[in-house]
This record gives C-alpha cells, sequence and structure tokens, in this order.
C-alpha cells in the first residue's frame, strides 16, 4: 500500500521526518518498506512564463525563447519543441538544475544561440500523459490555467508536479485490509501520533431524480454477496480529473483515466471500498442481480479477454448476460464510455474465498480482488459511494440520482467484548493502567463503556478476543517497553530423542568415514526415474504427485534418494572436483493408498562417490556404519540388481531376514546420463536400522589365554562367494576359532583356471586354557576337510 | 658439558674413599710384607689403567670389552684376588678391602661412562632422523558438515539447553493441521494454489508451509509444560533465486505452560539471538500478524556488520542494505483457538511460539550471498566449513 504523506495530511496532521514516521509507525504495527521522495533529486526548475518566441536564425526547427522565470530579467532558453507559445506556463529547468533521474542542465549554446536552461517535456520530469491529459507528450509541458492557478514565474515547478510529497509504502498484514486505505493508515498514524483524525463526510446534493423507479437489485447468493449498495449518476460528463485527483491517484500508483474511473480508484484507495461503474444503458430491464454463473456463460472482461465462467463463480448479471466478474473485473459490455449518459456505481461486499478463488481460476489477480479477498466491512459500502457522488458533483462529472439501492441479508450487529485489564496484563506480562488501555481502543474507532464492554468497530472484524485487545494496548504501549523475561514455569527435561540420537550418530559416523553432508531438494521430476533407469511399471514410479509443481523437473516426492544423490554428484563432476564422498540423511516419500492418506516419509542414509574408489570402498564404509549402528547378522546378498546398477555389481543388504538397504556401482547407462564416471551408491534405511539395532553391548572378560593363529589358503571355484566359503568355515571352526580374515584374494597362473584362491587368517582360542598346537592344526584341518567336502576347496 | 664430566662428583667420592683407605691400610699394616706390598702396587697400576681405559673408551662395546677384561671372572682383579689367600692373617682383610674398594671404583667409572655413552649415541641417532615437520601430514579426510547442518545443530543445542525437546512430523500434510487447526482463514493467501503446492485438488492435503503443523500435532499427544523446537523441510512456491528457494527449512518452537508470557518470549529469543550473534545483539521486536498467534512480532536483530551505522548513509551495507536491521523471526502468543483446537484450554494455559528459517541463519552466519550454493553441494563450496 503506497502512502501519499501529503493525501495523509488532509485527515491527521503529522510533523514528522521520514524516517521517524517510519519508526513511529512500524514499531506500532504498520511495516513501513520504503519511502520515496518523488522530487528528491530536482532541483532549480521552476515555472516559467514564455514572453516571446523566435526563430533560431541558423535553424528552421529550433526556437529561441525568452522565459520570465521571476528573476528581473528574462531567462533565454533555446528549444527544439513546435508546441511553444507565447504566454504558456512552462516548466523552466534554470543553468545548474537537476532533473528527476539526476540529469544536470547547465546554459551552453545551441547552434551558436546561449540557451540559459531548458524548457522540460513531460518524460523529463518522469510524467506522463496520463497525468496532464491535455498536454502532449512529444513537446513542452504548458500547464492549463485551471492546473497553474495560484503560481507565477519563478515558483518550484514540484508543487505543481506533485513531486513535493512522500510517498510511504507499507506492508499491510493480512487481517488489516482496513489498511489498505488512507483513511485506515490516517487512524494509525493519529493514533501513534497522538494527533487528531479528522474524518471525511461525505454528503450529496442529489436532485437528479430518483433511483428506485430506475433499478433494482436482486441478490441470489446472499452468502457470496453479504451487502449490495448501487446509486446511480445521470447526464455523465467524461473528461479528465483535476489534478489534485490525478496527483493523489499517481501517488498512490494509479494510473489517471477520466474522472469517473478516477473516481471509483480514488475512492478505493480513500476508503478501502472497490467500486465499478456500470453504463446504465447496457444493463437490460433496469436489473442487477447477484449470482453465480451459469454452465457454459462467458463474458469479456474490461481487459478485452473472453472467460468462460464456471458455476462456483459469482457475477454480476442483468436481467439474463453477466455484466461483471463479482469483485475481480466487470465486463467490456458494461463498461462506461465516451457515450454513457447514465451511470450506477456498485460499493458491494463479496466472500473472500469465493473472490479469491475466482481470480486464481481465472488467473486475474486485480487491486478489486485483492482486496475483496481478505474480507471487507459491510458498513463501508454506504460511506464510500456517498463518497464518490460527492466526487462526481465536485467534478461536474454528472447529476447524482436521489436515494441509493441498498440490499443486504440481515442486519448489522457490532461486536462486542470484554477489556479483561488484568488478563491482558497477564499475557504480556506487563502493568499497564486500564485507563490507557481504554485510551488507546477509543483512538482506534473502539467503543470503551464504564463496565469494561467493548464495542468493536465493523473494520476490525480481526478483533474477537481479549487477546485482540492485548496486541492493539501492546502495541501502543510499546513491544520494547515489556521487560523480557525467562519464563519461571515448570522445568523440563530437554534433549534428543532415541531416534534423533541414532540419526545424528549415522551422520556422525558418515562424516568419520569421509563423506560430506549434502541438502537436496524433496521433489524431483519423473523424467529423473527415467534417468535412473527405473522402468514406469516399477512400484517406486508411482509417487506423490504435486497438482502445481515449479515445472516438471520438480513435479513428484521423491522415492528414492538417488537421482538426488546423482545430481550432487553431477554438479561436482562438471565442477571437476575428484575423490568426491557424498552422504545424504533425508526422507523418501512412499505414497499411501490414495491421495487422502499421507505418505510413509521414510528417513534414507545415502552414500554417493566417484574418483578413486571401488565398490569395497564404499562396501566398507557401509560395514563400518552398520558396525556403528550395531546392526546385527549384516549378510550382503548378490544377484537381484535394480535397474539403476551394475548388475554384477551390486548386493542387497540384509539384518537378519529383514533387506536394509543395498549398494552397488551405478549402471552405465544411468551414470552416462549424469555424465559420471564410476559412480557407487549405497542406501540404508536409517528407521529399520534402528529398530534392528543390537542392544548395548555388555562387558566380556578380557581373555586370559592367548589365541593361536594360522594363515590358511584355499583353492576354490572362482564362482563361488566368499561369504558361502567363510560361513563353512566358521561352522567347521566351532566356538574355538574367535575370527577370520581375509587377506589376499587370488587368481592367475599361480591357480588353475576357473579356481581363485582365498587366503585367510583365522585366529582359535580356548577361553578356560591354552590352547596345544595340536589342537589348533586339528581344528584347521577339521575345517580344510568341511571346505573340501562342501565346495571341492583344497589347501593351496 | 664436557665427556664424563657429568660423573666427576662420583668420580671424585671414589677417590677420596681409596685415599682413605689406602692410608689406613698403611697405619694398619705398616709393616706389610713384601708380598703384601707388591699386591698393594700390583692393584694400584689396575686401578690407574682402568680409570684411563675406561677413560679414553668410546663406545659401550669397549667399555664391556673392558669390564670383562677386569672384573670378568678371568678378569685381572678377580686373578689378584685370588692371591689374598697368600697373604698373612693380619694383611688379608686390608687387601681385601682394598681390592674391593678398586672392583667398585671400576664399576662405578664404567657404569658412567657407560651411560654416556649410551647418551651419545641416543643423541647422535635423535639428530639423524629428523624429519622436515612442515611436510603435510597424511591425512584420513573426513567428510564435511554442509553449513546448515552446523547452524541447525547450534540451534538445536541452545534451546535443549533451555530445556527444550524436538519434535518432528510429516511434510506432506493435511490442511487440517498446516491451515485449519492453525487458525488459518479460508481466505489467507497462503492458502493460494500460486502460493502453495497441493496434493489433492480439494486442498485437503499439501506440502506443508511451515513445520507448525507439527506444533499442532505435538499438543494434541502431550500436556503442558510444553517446551519444543520443530525443525524440518517446508514447502512454498517461491521460484529459485538467490533469496527463495520452493523448500527451505525451518526451525518452530512452542512453549505452553501457565503463565507464560509475551515478556518470556522476548527473553527467549533474546537469549537465542544472544547465543547466535553475541550477549550484546540489539532486537527489535516488532508488531505483526500471523493467524495462529496473538499478539504477534516479528523480530529483528541490529545489523551485525554495520550495527546500524549504515542507516541514512545511503551508500548501505551489503548486509542490511542501509536498514540497520535484519529481519529475523516471527513470533507470539499461541493464539487461544490453536490451544483449544488442540484441547489445551486457553483459560488455563498461555504460550508462545516462534519460527527462523534456517536458510537465512546460515546466509547471515558464513556471509553467503547466494541460497543456491546451498542446494549444490559442490565440495569447493562445502568444504569451506
Amino acid at each position: 500500500m503506497l502512502l501519499s504523506r501529503k493525501w495523509l495530511s488532509e485527515y491527521t496532521k503529522i510533523d514528522a521526518s521520514p524516517k521517524d514516521f517510519e519508526d513511529v509507525m512500524t514499531l506500532s504495527g504498520s511495516k513501513v518498506e520504503v519511502t520515496r521522495d518523488p522530487g528528491a533529486e530536482v532541483r532549480n526548475v521552476v515555472v516559467g512564463r514564455v514572453v516571446s518566441i523566435e526563430h533560431h536564425p541558423d535553424s528552421g526547427h529550433m526556437w529561441v525563447c525568452q522565459v520570465d522565470a521571476g528573476q528581473p530579467e528574462p531567462v533565454q532558453i533555446v528549444t527544439g519543441a513546435q508546441n511553444v507559445r507565447e504566454g504558456d506556463l512552462v516548466p523552466a529547468a534554470l543553468h545548474k538544475s537537476v532533473l528527476p533521474g539526476g540529469k544536470k542542465i547547465e546554459k551552453g549554446k545551441l547552434r551558436g544561440v546561449l540557451s540559459d536552461g531548458m524548457l522540460c517535456s513531460l518524460s523529463e520530469l518522469g510524467l506522463d500523459a496520463h497525468d496532464f491529459p491535455y498536454m502532449t507528450e512529444d513537446g513542452i509541458m504548458a500547464f492549463s490555467p485551471e492546473d497553474a492557478a495560484g503560481y507565477k514565474p519563478g515558483d518550484d515547478i514540484k508543487p505543481l508536479i506533485g513531486a513535493d510529497d512522500s510517498i510511504v509504502e507499507f506492508e499491510i498484514t493480512n487481517n488489516r485490509p482496513d489498511c489498505l486505505s488512507v483513511l485506515g493508515l490516517a487512524r494509525e498514524a493519529a493514533a501513534a501520533f497522538g494527533t487528531e483524525l479528522r474524518l471525511p463526510e461525505p454528503s450529496v446534493r442529489g436532485g437528479g431524480g430518483d433511483i428506485a423507479s430506475r433499478l433494482t437489485v436482486e441478490i441470489a447468493n446472499p452468502e457470496l454477496c453479504p451487502r449490495y449498495t448501487a446509486k446511480m449518476v445521470k447526464n455523465i460528463k467524461i473528461a479528465p480529473s483535476p489534478r489534485w485527483l490525478r496527483e493523489r491517484l499517481r501517488a498512490a500508483g494509479v494510473r489517471p483515466i477520466n474522472n469517473i474511473v478516477d473516481i471509483t480508484n480514488y475512492v478505493m484507495l480513500e476508503y478501502g471500498q472497490p467500486m465499478h461503474a456500470f453504463d446504465y444503458a447496457c444493463l437490460a430491464g433496469g436489473k442487477i442481480t447477484v449470482r453465480t454463473a451459469k454452465p457454459g456463460e462467458t463474458m469479456k472482461t474490461l481487459d478485452g479477454t473472453e472467460r468462460s465462467l464456471s458455476p462456483e463463480m459469482l457475477v454480476i448479471a442483468d436481467g439474463g448476460k453477466p455484466v461483471g466478474v463479482a469483485g475481480v473485473m466487470g465486463g467490456e459490455n458494461s463498461e462506461i464510455t465516451e457515450a454513457t449518459r447514465l451511470a450506477v456505481f456498485e460499493s458491494a461486499t463479496f466472500d473472500g474465498v469465493s473472490v479469491r478463488k475466482t481470480a486464481a481460476a481465472l488467473g486475474m489477480r486485480t487491486d478489486a480482488s485483492s482486496r475483496f479477498e481478505k474480507g471487507l466491512d459491510t458498513e463501508n459500502t454506504v460511506p464510500a459511494v456517498l463518497r464518490a457522488c460527492q466526487l462526481v458533483e465536485l467534478l461536474g462529472a454528472g447529476e447524482v440520482l436521489d436515494g441509493a439501492v441498498d440490499t443486504r441479508a440481515g442486519t448489522y450487529v457490532p461486536a462486542t467484548l470484554k477489556l479483561q485489564p488484568e488478563r491482558i496484563n497477564a499475557l504480556l506480562g506487563t502493568d499497564i493502567p486500564r485507563g490507557f488501555m481504554a485510551e488507546t481502543l477509543i483512538k482506534l474507532g473502539f467503543a470503551v463503556a464504564p463496565d469494561d464492554t467493548v464495542t468493536v468497530p465493523s473494520w476490525r472484524a480481526d478483533v474477537s478476543h481479549y487477546t485482540d485487545l492485548a496486541e492493539e494496548v501492546a502495541r501502543f504501549y510499546g513491544y520494547d517497553k515489556i521487560t523480557p523475561t525467562l519464563n519461571p514455569g515448570s522445568e523440563t527435561a530437554g534433549g534428543y530423542s532415541e531416534k534423533q540420537r541414532f540419526e545424528n550418530s549415522l551422520s556422525a559416523a558418515a562424516l568419520a568415514l569421509g563423506y560430506s553432508e549434502i541438502f537436496t531438494y524433496s521433489f524431483i521430476g519423473t523424467s529423473d526415474y527415467d534417468k535412473i533407469l527405473m522402468p514406469a511399471d516399477a512400484p517406486e514410479y508411482r509417487s506423490v504427485t504435486i497438482l502445481n509443481p515449479l515445472g516438471e523437473d520438480r513435479a513428484v516426492m521423491r522415492t528414492t534418494p538417488l537421482p538426488s544423490m546423482l545430481g550432487a554428484l553431477a554438479n561436482n563432476r562438471s565442477a571437476r572436483n575428484d575423490g568426491v564422498r557424498l552422504f545424504e540423511l533425508a526422507k523418501i516419500y512412499v505414497p499411501g493408498a490414495d491421495d487422502r492418506s499421507l505418505p510413509d516419509e521414510r528417513i534414507i542414509l545415502t552414500l554417493g562417490a566417484f574418483g578413486g574408489c571401488d565398490f569395497f570402498d564404499i562396501k566398507g564404509a557401509v560395514e563400518e556404519l552398520l558396525r556403528g549402528a550395531r546392526t546385527p547378522d549384516v549378510r550382503f546378498a548378490s544377484g537381484g540388481a535394480l535397474p539403476s546398477f551394475h548388475g554384477g555389481r551390486f548386493a542387497r543388504i540384509f539384518s537378519g531376514g529383514t533387506e536394509i538397504g543395498f549398494i552397488g556401482q551405478i549402471h552405465p547407462n544411468a551414470a552416462k546420463n549424469y555424465d559420471l564416471p564410476d559412480a557407487y551408491c549405497a542406501e540404508l534405511d536409517a528407521e529399520l536400522l534402528l529398530s534392528l539395532r543390537a542392544p548395548e553391548p555388555r562387558y566380556a572378560p578380557l581373555p586370559r589365554f592367548p589365541s593361536s593363529e594360522r594363515d590358511v589358503a584355499v583353492v576354490c571355484d572362482a564362482s563361488l562367494e566368499a561369504a558361502e566359503l567363510f560361513a563353512e568355515i566358521r561352522a567347521a571352526g566351532g566356538k574355538l576359532l574367535k575370527s577370520l580374515s581375509l587377506f589376499d584374494v587370488y587368481t592367475g597362473s599361480q591357480v588353475p583356471d576357473g579356481k581363485k584362491s582365498l587366503a585367510v587368517s583365522l585366529s582359535f582360542r580356548d577361553d578356560s586354557r591354552t590352547l596345544t598346537d595340536a589342537e589348533t592344526d586339528a581344528a584347521v584341518a577339521n575345517i580344510l576337510a568341511a571346505v573340501g567336502a562342501k565346495f571341492g576347496a583344497a589347501l593351496r | 658439558m664436557p665427556p664424563g664430566g657429568g660423573n666427576y662428583a662420583v668420580d671424585k667420592s671414589c677417590r677420596l674413599q681409596y685415599n682413605f683407605l689406602l692410608t689406613s691400610i698403611r697405619a694398619a699394616t705398616h709393616n706389610f710384607t713384601p708380598k703384601g706390598t707388591a699386591m698393594k702396587e700390583k692393584l694400584t697400576q689396575i686401578r690407574t689403567a682402568a680409570l684411563a681405559e675406561i677413560t679414553a673408551a668410546q663406545s659401550p662395546a669397549e667399555l664391556e670389552a673392558l669390564r670383562v677384561r677386569y672384573l670378568g671372572k678371568k678378569g685381572e682383579l678377580t686373578a689378584i684376588l685370588k692371591q689374598t689367600g697368600g697373604l698373612s692373617a693380619e694383611e688379608r682383610p686390608a687387601a681385601g678391602a682394598l681390592a674391593n674398594t678398586v672392583r667398585s671404583e671400576i664399576e662405578t667409572a664404567l657404569d658412567a661412562s657407560k651411560s654416556t655413552a649410551e647418551a651419545s649415541a641416543l643423541a647422535a641417532r635423535l639428530l639423524a632422523e629428523t624429519l622436515d615437520v612442515t611436510l603435510p601430514g597424511r591425512r584420513a579426510a573426513s567428510g564435511r558438515r554442509h553449513p546448515m547442518g552446523i547452524v541447525a545443530d547450534e540451534v538445536k543445542d541452545i534451546f535443549i539447553g533451555m530445556g527444550f525437546r524436538i519434535a518432528e512430523g510429516p511434510e506432506v500434510e493435511y490442511a487440517e493441521y498446516d491451515f485449519d487447526k492453525l487458525n488459518i482463514p479460508p481466505n489467507h493467501t497462503v492458502r493460494e494454489w500460486s502460493d502453495t503446492f497441493y496434493i489433492t485438488e480439494d486442498e485437503s492435503v499439501h506440502l506443508r508451509c511451515q513445520t507448525s503443523p507439527v506444533q499442532v500435532r505435538y499438543m494434541e499427544a502431550h500436556r503442558p509444560p510444553i517446551r519444543i523446537i520443530s525443525p524440518g523441510r517446508v514447502y512454498r512456491k517461491d521460484e529459485v533465486d538467490a533469496t527463495h528457494s520452493p523448500m527451505f527449512h525451518q526451525v518452530e518452537g512452542l512453549v505452553v505452560d501457565h503463565g507464560i508470557t509475551l515478556g518470556d518470549l522476548k527473553g527467549t529469543l533474546n537469549a537465542l539471538v544472544g547465543k547466535l550473534y553475541g550477549g550484546n545483539t540489539k532486537t527489535r521486536f516488532r508488531p505483526h500478524h500471523f493467524p495462529f498467534t496473538e499478539p504477534s512480532c516479528e523480530v529483528d536483530v541490529e545489523c551485525f556488520v554495520c550495527h546500524g551505522a549504515s542507516v541514512g548513509s545511503g551508500s548501505g551495507c551489503r548486509v542490511c542494505h542501509g536498514e540497520g536491521w535484519l529481519e529475523l523471526l516471527g513470533s507470539g502468543m499461541v493464539h487461544p483457538k490453536v490451544l483449544a483446537g488442540a484441547g489445551i484450554d486457553p483459560d488455563e494455559y498461555s504460550g508462545f511460539a516462534f519460527g527462523v528459517g534456517l536458510e537465512r541463519l546460515t546466509l547471515l552466519r558464513y556471509g553467503i550471498d547466494d541460497m543456491r550454493l546451498l542446494f549444490e553441494n559442490d565440495m569447493r563450496f562445502l568444504s569451506q566449513f
């Protein structure tokens, strides 16, 4: 909301610097974004009267003007403009002047003739033809006698072009549509500065005949249109608005059009009540019906676009056709034109949600709809329409008919509540006197009875509870005056939950293993599933889908973290980083049975790596993570590779019988889709890890007897998986075999084709005595016999 | 220190002892037999020779050889001692005493020289083993914590220290929890399709716009006193640019108990700001509006780069752009309707709530000028923290 300080001063006189005004308004709840001074740069530009004009001696299209600039002698200014007339009042930028945008003007010679400044056009002063409709854009500004009344040569130009103002931009919160108006902000400012508030009291002479015989209004959907007030004006004379009105519109960021349109905009800005004007001649049957659209109805709105209306949209219709989309935009079929003689002013309130949805559906959020959607004051329609009619009379734009058509459902009953000063102080932690509370509320338009009954003004629908009153009191008392305390309430034991601690430990372990933490978006595109080679019939392809995504690449909630991880790896690859190790601990979103059931949001630990690593590097990290997570009975099972992975370098990871994740090299085709070299990823389901986690370890006494070590190399079929061999070794080793660790895998000339050698260190120990060499050798022999029998494996 | 110098005192005391003994022997055996006299001289010779050779010895090995030569089973001193049997009964004790004294003197000298030699050998070895300690270490590179993770942990720790627990909840959420129970009216702009990502046409399910629904769910499941923060991902329909992201992280907080006041809110948030930005950082509580709190306020912190010095300067500050304040938090007293909606009696309890964007805290903390960097995960960026 843009507020002109000049306009504001009409209702309350506030003598404060821009900075002080900003601070006081901001700290009382009307947040100032920025203050602009439209004339800040303009210097030494004055009103000039053209005394005489002569042809430039050396140029056929230039003129040498003598200009009375309020100085003893006329100033000579050369201009190329063709519209200069003797006697015109024009803007003269004198020697050493500055124009908007910082352009400096100095005297100089134009084809040999001295020019002591410059006569200005609209654009040179930052204006256009909407500001001065009677002027031409490609010539010098020449002020009309009405506009220039009271100005004489030498006067500063700024007041004449509205550049002597200060424009304050406010951020108005949703709950205060009343502050989307000059009057609303004036009320706030007067309360904040303690100044007197003088509100306009619109009065209309009327005399143009009675409205009742001409117009009827029917509201078919009162729940969507609580009140519809109309007045009529005859003998409309379309003309430009006067300068003061154009200036105020411009200060508020609205372009002047013509007197009737400008009046509706002016009242919207001043009262916060959007208005619309219809050409009565276009209303069939002299009738207005506020109803929802009929199926298949269409209408061309004022912006020239044909709109398809749907039955939940509220429209303003005449006897048959729609003539406006309620609260959003009028129809072209009933627009005010030069030919309009009889006009209907609409001042109504509509249901906010309905307006919001209609505007959104039609893709046309307007100044009006953005106000209506916040829910407007039903008691504002009459003062606003009276103000409009007063302006019609003031501007000589037409004759106002007597009476109004005012249709509404029910009657207005003001809301009341109790002040409860003690309760307010208890909530704020203050000791504010009741008197201050009452005075503050009264300044804001509330009534406070001696029994503490507070009557809420109609424009403050946001106030319904004592806490709302507490806010009104607090913001004028000053939030800064409230003493900070650390609450003395009951003690609570803070801390992480077990799940949070577990997740923190997973992150810490991944970091310790050299993997860096990443954050990626939860939404991806289905094309990302294609990029990781996920078949369209895979269950993971079905995802929670965003109906209004920012783009197709962010349209679904991921069911796998893989595309996000590969994307992050790819970013690093394209940045020429090498040896990259990343992890993310974040959610995937597994859809529920239908849209209405929330997805299962599972926390997945994802590892990703490329550069200077192979499968066993990332597997080692996973094994170490699982050890730290106390995951019992971990097993890596080959086969059944997901399509995203290399078929021969993939393992599903189990804890007991539960699959907890997988690991593998990314399929070369998928890697290619991300411009990645050999890359490796692993996923672990953090929630499963927590649920499977083994109990905390209990202390076991340290061995009292030494262990015996034996290194054994076994030759077996190359296709035999180490895990199978090791399982057999463990089984045959029995309880004496305390540990087994692989130290070499060999294939080559020293072993037959189709065979491999696996060399392991075995450690044997008995907890109750020292093993003899013979016993250890027997255990080894037993193991060799077992693997020989089962796999045909033999000692190398 | 001169070679062997450290053993001077030992040598000297031995020598004194020897001289004393020699004198007393002379006194006691003024009438030594020739045999006794010869032995005495022989001992004196051995002593002199041994001490000289010990002093001259260079290495522990040479010293060991001297030990064997003089003190070994077949050593010279041992040989002499065997001859004491040929002396008279009167001479024997004195000669024995003299021999033992010589022996102990030689042993002492040997030990002293040996430790000196070992010390020099060790010193020489250490010198030879000198490293260029400025060569780089062999690092086991650990991973880097994302800056947002660092700041999130810090915020969590601050609140845990003040007795808060950490609550979590779904990101794909019912409008009932994210809007209705938070007192967000049906006509609020946040409900627009241009603002919120919808999952169902009937607007009943969407991606949460804030982590406040977690507070509602927590209040429904727990009785006061409640002190929680709810960090997590939230979603708003903003195009990606340097200061916006359609997905970002919030940390929201909630305190509900008997007699909680706006003053408590101020005190708690001042404590947060003090811990994040230093105890003297000024705050400004500014009235604002949120549907779920009443009264509501936004909290600004004094710009910690210019400390307000850039206000009105026109030149501006790169962080606060000449405003002197940085908008940091939204907060307020929990709306009675929100309490009641979650089954907590607003006549008995009151509370405050607040929310802060983790991305914003992170950008401000490290002087990062583009939010997109947080989601690109480029190691050149991550390795800076």
